[in-house]
């Protein structure tokens, strides 16, 4: 059998809810973040199986999910460093990363 | 397009991504979390070589499994009282149902839908084509990713920059602090304030 | 490659490769043929690192011995040449220690994940004509990226022995690979510019094509990616992650036997890749001004592969080693300003010659252009940071660059003990 859009959808959804669940049920922010991008990366998938198994019109190769892909890279990468700073700075005011311990506007 | 090659590596390269996927999930260390994490990144990195995207694929690489892989592991040496537990909230359950939700609904969709896909060619060299598109077409969003890694770069410079009085931490993560004095040195011109809103 | 290149014509030993694969193929195995090329090329690369290890060793060892005036190994074997099979042999005899405190899996797959980027970048590498494994049209860039993973690997290693040594010889080392990556990668960006192409092949055959060599070109590029690429795979004079008679060594304190025999193994390799890797982008990899007609084309490269090598070893016996505030002061304040400002200059060049459609023979006015403004560059960007009276050795030099002592005033008779002393 052959490999088809439909399986690389699959995968990339699978990947996202996994994504999703690290984001929505771990405790450490460093973690929540690594859920985040896991779920980036699925969307990444996403994009270039569409890239290429889907033309264009006029049959010139797509190229607009490879480049968008390059964006999201380059967007990931900088939220991560800005994430990974925030989380660091959290820890030097507060020494946790644990979000639940982050809680300083409940009470 | 495709041989028994391309499907026994799309098989055997999901199973690693979404395994290694489930392994940042139960691994009980941070740093083992993180390594599944990068064990992920790779198979999704085979992935897109098996979509025929090899500049992808290698910013892939380098991107996420080099850059993200060691600013995540600088990012948990430098906060070591949390560096033991990988644990969950009480939201493990909820968590799942809802994620089981949205990717059941991504799935379904994904297998209902009659994508008009058309088998197409191998694609040679994605780089110089992607280029091309990057500095003609997109040029505008390409000018403004630049600004905008500049500005997470000086951001995230500004967020962990220690005050020069204020003794600095030197627990587990001795040389961390080493890095980080060298991003300073690179930032420290255009960086104006110092960071402690906290104090 | 030559399409009409006989089999027996061992210039290239891609041609009796390709004999056997043609042959194959008009036969109708083309499955047998896929795999017989993959085993081919697997079996190379296994042959090659394997022979290379231990000639390396021998090689580093006699030609340090011979720097500091020893005679180094010499007793297995004629001229000492058995001495790395009997290095192999006491390694794997010895105890391989796991810390009991440590992480066990990672532990182990450390200094076997450390392998997977140096066997992947021998992959790219154009061995001789037409004799490159995989010529990826993103080999630049699959360079870099799979040299990017190198850190995880040390900081795996560092990690999983449970020994604060370990941990701070490991983040010395990625805090070091991250500051010269950028300056190497800007080098490599120079090369990719001028010859508009990221694929090795096509690299080398830009420098067949205008009858030149890229070093010729791109001067400051060369010597930024020398010295980068030295403190990226931890040589010395960049070898204070590791300096076995300062601190212990380094991120694979904890590990003996043949687990540290890999790490060993995989330092020379990559040293000699890295040496492979300055023939292709700068001396025109197996191309050397018409004398591939005659001599075998990977016999050309393996000398220019073994002279880079050659570089690092005399590098290692003779630069003395550097501090990492000074090594990591020196790649963001002097290679990462000087690789950029070269981009700039190369791809205004470029851009002049295309506008131009200028033939080939314009590269040469470029190439005094580019060596005049790298001496001006060098000299008046170390005036700049006033960097010239260091290399002046005066008394206390040391500690005012680090800022311990400003300054203390020369006592005229007491002499060097006296102010050593007692530091004001």
């Amino acid at each position: 059998m052959s490999v088809s859009l439909e399986h690389y959808l699959v995968v990339s959804a699978v990947l996202f809810g996994i994504g999703l669940w690290i984001a929505l049920a771990k405790r450490n922010a460093i973690i929540i973040l690594m859920g985040i991008e896991l779920m980036l990366n699925a969307v990444n998938l996403t994009l270039v199986a569409f890239n290429r198994f889907v033309t264009l019109a006029d049959g010139r190769p797509a190229l607009a999910g490879h480049v968008f892909v390059i964006f999201v890279i380059t967007v990931a990468a900088a939220e991560a460093a800005v994430a990974l700073a925030l989380a660091v700075s959290v820890y030097r005011t507060r020494s946790t990363v644990d979000i639940e311990q982050i809680d300083l506007l409940k009470r | 397009m495709d041989g028994f090659g391309v499907t026994a590596a799309f098989w055997g390269l999901s199973a690693l991504a979404v395994g290694s996927a489930l392994g940042i999930m139960l691994a009980r260390s941070l740093l083992h979390a993180v390594l599944w994490l990068i064990l992920a990144f790779a198979g999704l990195a085979g992935l897109f070589v098996t979509l025929s995207a090899d500049f992808v694929a290698v910013a892939q690489v380098l991107v996420y499994a080099g850059a993200v892989g060691v600013l995540v592991v600088f990012a948990i040496m430098l906060t070591p009282n949390s560096q033991t537990g990988n644990s969950e909230t009480r939201m493990v359950g909820p968590g799942l149902f809802v994620a089981s939700v949205v990717s059941g609904i991504m799935v379904y969709i994904a297998t209902q839908t009659d994508w008009s896909t058309a088998a197409r060619g191998d694609f040679p060299a994605t780089a110089l084509e992607i280029g091309t598109a990057l500095t003609n077409r997109y040029l505008l969003p390409f000018e403004v990713a630049s600004v905008l890694l500049i500005a997470a770069m000086v951001g995230a410079i500004v967020l962990v920059r220690a005050a020069r009085d204020e003794p600095e931490r030197r627990e587990l993560a001795g040389e961390g602090e080493g890095e980080v004095n060298t991003a300073e040195a690179a930032g420290r011109e255009v960086v104006a304030a110092g960071s402690h809103g906290g104090h | 490659m030559n399409v009409l290149a006989n089999w027996w014509d061992l210039r290239s030993l891609a041609n009796p490769v390709n004999g056997l694969l043609g042959w194959l193929r008009d036969k109708g195995w083309d499955e047998i043929a896929y795999i017989v090329s993959g085993s081919i090329g697997a079996a190379a690369i296994g042959l090659f690192l394997g022979v290379a290890m231990l000639a390396l060793i021998w090689v580093e060892r006699r030609v340090i011995a011979r720097i500091q005036i020893r005679r180094g190994p010499n007793r297995v074997g004629p001229q000492g040449l058995l001495q790395p099979v009997a290095d192999a042999i006491k390694l794997m005899q010895k105890e391989s220690l796991t810390p009991r405190l440590g992480d066990k899996w990672v532990f182990w797959l450390a200094p076997l994940l450390l392998f997977i980027p140096t066997v992947l970048t021998l992959g790219v590498v154009p061995f001789g004509d037409g004799m490159t494994v995989a010529d990826l049209n993103v080999g630049v860039l699959f360079i870099i990226a799979v040299g990017s993973v190198m850190p995880l690997v040390v900081f795996m290693a560092g990690w999983s022995s449970n020994n604060k040594y370990s941990l701070l010889g490991a983040m010395r080392t990625i805090a070091m690979v991250l500051s010269y990556e950028l300056p190497a990668v800007i080098s490599l960006l120079s090369v990719v510019v001028l010859t508009g192409s990221m694929q090795l092949g096509e690299i080398i055959n830009f420098q067949k094509d205008h009858n030149t060599w890229n070093v010729f070109l791109l001067p400051l590029p060369f010597a930024i990616y020398l010295i980068a690429s030295l403190a990226e795979i931890g040589r010395s004079p960049y070898d204070i992650a590791e300096a076995e008679s300062e601190i212990v060594a380094g991120y694979h304190t904890e590990y003996s036997g043949m687990k540290f025999g890999l790490f060993y193994a995989v330092e020379l390799a990559n040293a000699l890749i890295i040496g492979g890797l300055f023939a292709v982008f700068f001396f025109g990899g197996w191309w050397t001004y018409y004398l591939d007609v005659i001599i075998p084309s990977w016999v050309l490269f393996f000398v220019k592969m073994l002279l880079g090598y050659w570089l690092f070893v005399w590098a290692r016996g003779t630069v003395p080693r550097l501090r990492i505030d000074q090594s990591l002061k020196f790649s963001w304040q002097f290679l990462v300003p000087m690789g950029l400002l070269n981009v700039v200059l190369v791809a205004f060049e470029v851009a002049l010659w295309y506008q131009l459609d200028a033939p080939g023979i314009i590269l040469a006015p470029f190439a005094v252009i580019n060596w005049l403004l790298t001496a001006g560059l060098i000299v008046g960007y170390v005036r700049l940071l006033k960097l010239e009276h260091t290399q002046t050795p005066r008394r206390l030099t040391l500690t005012e660059d680090v800022g311990i002592v400003t300054h203390v005033p020369a006592p005229s008779a007491a002499g060097y003990s006296a102010a050593g002393g007692s530091p004001a």
